[in-house]
């Protein structure tokens, strides 16, 4: 788009061959270096390794590529393991957990932007911002932490139960399986509510107030002003938010799950990440791993390239991420 | 009749406000308060129970112990290690990225673009990424810890949308001064990003300070162990110890499981509680410059 306005000046510089160019660039070069070399090893080296998927990989110490090449190739054997062993378990957990993170995390940080936006006192509004994003702040380590300790047997939500007597002996939150998806859930929102609240907050600091000012002459209530001027003038936000979590529907995130789960409810706390982690580090089935950890950035990609191009195609102000 | 329905209406509105923000607030900040009460509590007598608000009977007892304890201390040095060494180094690699990428007429600009966006929504993987660290020698190494995150793609787009909105002029009068591009970036770009530039500093700093599961996967050596290592170790034994208390029964000391894990995590999380007050508003413009796009 910018390079438009410099039309005239690119053609001039563009006349110079391209090796000219290189050399006309060659501290920018230097510059670019170490993010090139980073980008190369940490990126797409690990990319080719996505060969693995389709092999019986056991690393013999040859060298990384050495051992990829001379691997035997199985075709997509691994891919009908998963899908005729585990598959639906695995799914079923994933695809519950990322829902229900989204059921939680998704609508409460928007109510919690347009309250904020109806505090007058400057002081209090960026109190409870600071509040509200400190869990953003902490590692997982501690928030997993924090919520096994408030959950334990005699911990605080125990403690609260029994006193208005829903409960008579303490209840175990980490021994019945689908409860845990909840927790993660939970957690989840709890961790990210203010951070996402910031970026609804941004979206309602850019409408013009002249708005709520003709609202107010016309007789408009704070409930209409919310639901007619705020709320609207957010909705690209909140559809490319959401375009974001649909794209990143599979991935739940592994800290806090390997965390906060216990053998006992593994069946229910495996999501893909897990699995591929528990299957292909700690039990040595590199390819196995590799393979169901290629299925899920496959699907992921294809999840965000869709949601982007329906989200382009469904709204007239170019809504989309790129 | 008609300001009263409006008062009713307001009221309503108000009355929603105050009780989700209190709920929000409390939330939030209640369970750090919690521990830190606890942390601070002799342990036997957090044993009763009934610790909510204020601390019964102080003592420091828990906090003595974990901090006198060698590996804990250690891991101290580790993680602000990887901290002070890793956030400069990231800083500097993904602001020079950005401003090479922010140049108009970089040969190839748009598919090295392409190159780097692209890794934000595919790669690798867990196994193959853990492969190429062995290959690298990086496993069990210190460096494990700085290498991998010198690059940032998505810090990197805000440093580079900055960049972007400064006056082409600025640059294009160094250059006919006889500037080269390594002093544009250093004497130019990096002092007029200082905003930017602190934003993902200081993304950099707390995910190496937060950061458990590298050190978990790729290092085993007692000596590379991070803070967050040895509060998961703690958390662990927790678990297994019937869920503190008949273990603690049989400490009949001044400390317990219970209250090592609550001070561990106090002196995790307390840097950031203390510096995230005076930083807070420099993640708000980060986060919001990102939003922009």
């Amino acid at each position: 788009m910018k390079t438009k306005t410099a039309g005239a000046a690119v053609a001039v510089r563009h006349s110079k061959s391209i090796w000219q160019r290189l050399w006309d660039q060659r501290y920018l070069m230097i510059l670019l270096a170490p993010a090139l070399i980073c980008l190369i090893l940490f990126n797409y080296l690990p990319m080719t390794g996505l060969y693995m998927a389709f092999t019986n990989f056991t690393p013999r110490g040859n060298g990384y590529l050495q051992d990829l090449l001379g691997a035997e190739f199985v075709g997509l054997d691994w891919f009908e393991y998963f899908f005729s062993t585990d598959f639906w378990r695995i799914m079923r957990n994933t695809l519950a957990t990322s829902l229900l993170t989204l059921l939680f995390s998704f609508p409460l940080p928007i109510l919690l932007a347009v309250l904020l936006n109806e505090v007058k006192h400057p002081k209090i509004k960026s109190f409870v911002q600071t509040a509200t994003y400190l869990p953003y702040f902490i590692s997982w380590v501690i928030a997993a932490n924090i919520f096994m300790t408030f959950l334990s047997s005699g911990g605080i939500i125990n403690d609260l139960l029994q006193a208005v007597h829903l409960t008579d002996k303490p209840i175990s939150f980490f021994q019945h399986g689908p409860w845990f998806w909840f927790i993660i859930a939970i957690a989840n929102a709890w961790k990210g509510l203010g951070y996402n609240a910031i970026i609804y907050l941004s979206a309602i600091s850019g409408i013009d107030q002249d708005m709520y000012e003709a609202a107010s002459l016309d007789g408009a209530s704070r409930w209409q002003k919310i639901w007619y001027i705020t709320l609207p003038a957010i909705k690209p936000t909140i559809i490319i938010m959401l375009i974001l979590a649909v794209g990143n529907v599979l991935n739940t995130g592994y800290e806090q799950q390997l965390l906060m789960s216990n053998d006992a409810i593994l069946d229910f706390s495996d999501v893909l990440d897990t699995y591929a982690y528990r299957y292909g580090l700690t039990n040595g089935m590199y390819s196995y791993g590799t393979a169901v950890g290629l299925f899920k950035s496959v699907v992921s990609f294809i999840l965000v390239m869709a949601a982007n191009a329906i989200s382009k195609k469904a709204s007239d102000n170019d809504t989309a991420l790129f | 009749m008609k300001t009263k329905k409006r008062n009713l209406s307001d009221l309503s509105l108000d009355l929603l406000k105050v009780l989700f923000l209190a709920f929000a607030v409390i939330i939030c900040l209640y369970p750090f308060w919690n521990i830190f009460i606890v942390s601070i509590n002799d342990a036997n007598d957090a044993m009763r129970g009934g610790l909510y608000l204020l601390p019964r009977k102080l003592s420091l007892s828990s906090y003595a112990d974990i901090l006198g304890r060698s590996t804990f201390q250690h891991s101290i040095l580790v993680t602000v290690a990887r901290t002070l060494i890793g956030t400069p180094l990231a800083v500097l690699v993904t602001s020079a990225l950005a401003y090479v990428l922010s140049y108009r007429d970089l040969v190839g600009r748009k598919p090295l673009n392409v190159l780097f966006i692209f890794t934000m929504y595919f790669g690798g993987g867990m196994v193959p990424y853990y492969m190429v660290l062995k290959n690298l020698g990086l496993l069990d190494n210190f460096l494990v810890f700085i290498l991998p995150n010198l690059l940032s793609v998505y810090n990197m787009i805000l440093v580079r949308n900055y960049i972007e909105s400064m006056p082409e002029a600025l640059f294009d009068a160094a250059r006919i001064d006889g500037a080269n591009d390594l002093t544009i970036f250093f004497r130019l770009v990096l002092p007029l990003s200082k905003p930017i530039i602190m934003t993902i500093a200081l993304f950099v700093a707390i995910s190496q300070w937060n950061s458990w599961f590298d050190a978990y996967l790729y290092t085993n050596s007692q000596s590379l162990k991070t803070m967050q290592s040895i509060l998961v170790e703690i958390l662990n034994q927790y678990q297994t110890s019937d869920a503190g208390a008949a273990a603690a029964n049989r400490m009949s000391q001044s400390i317990t499981p219970d209250s090592i894990r609550m001070a561990a995590t106090m002196v995790t999380t307390i840097p950031i509680i203390m510096v995230y007050p005076f930083i807070q508003k420099y993640f708000v413009k980060g986060i919001m410059l990102g939003s922009v796009k």
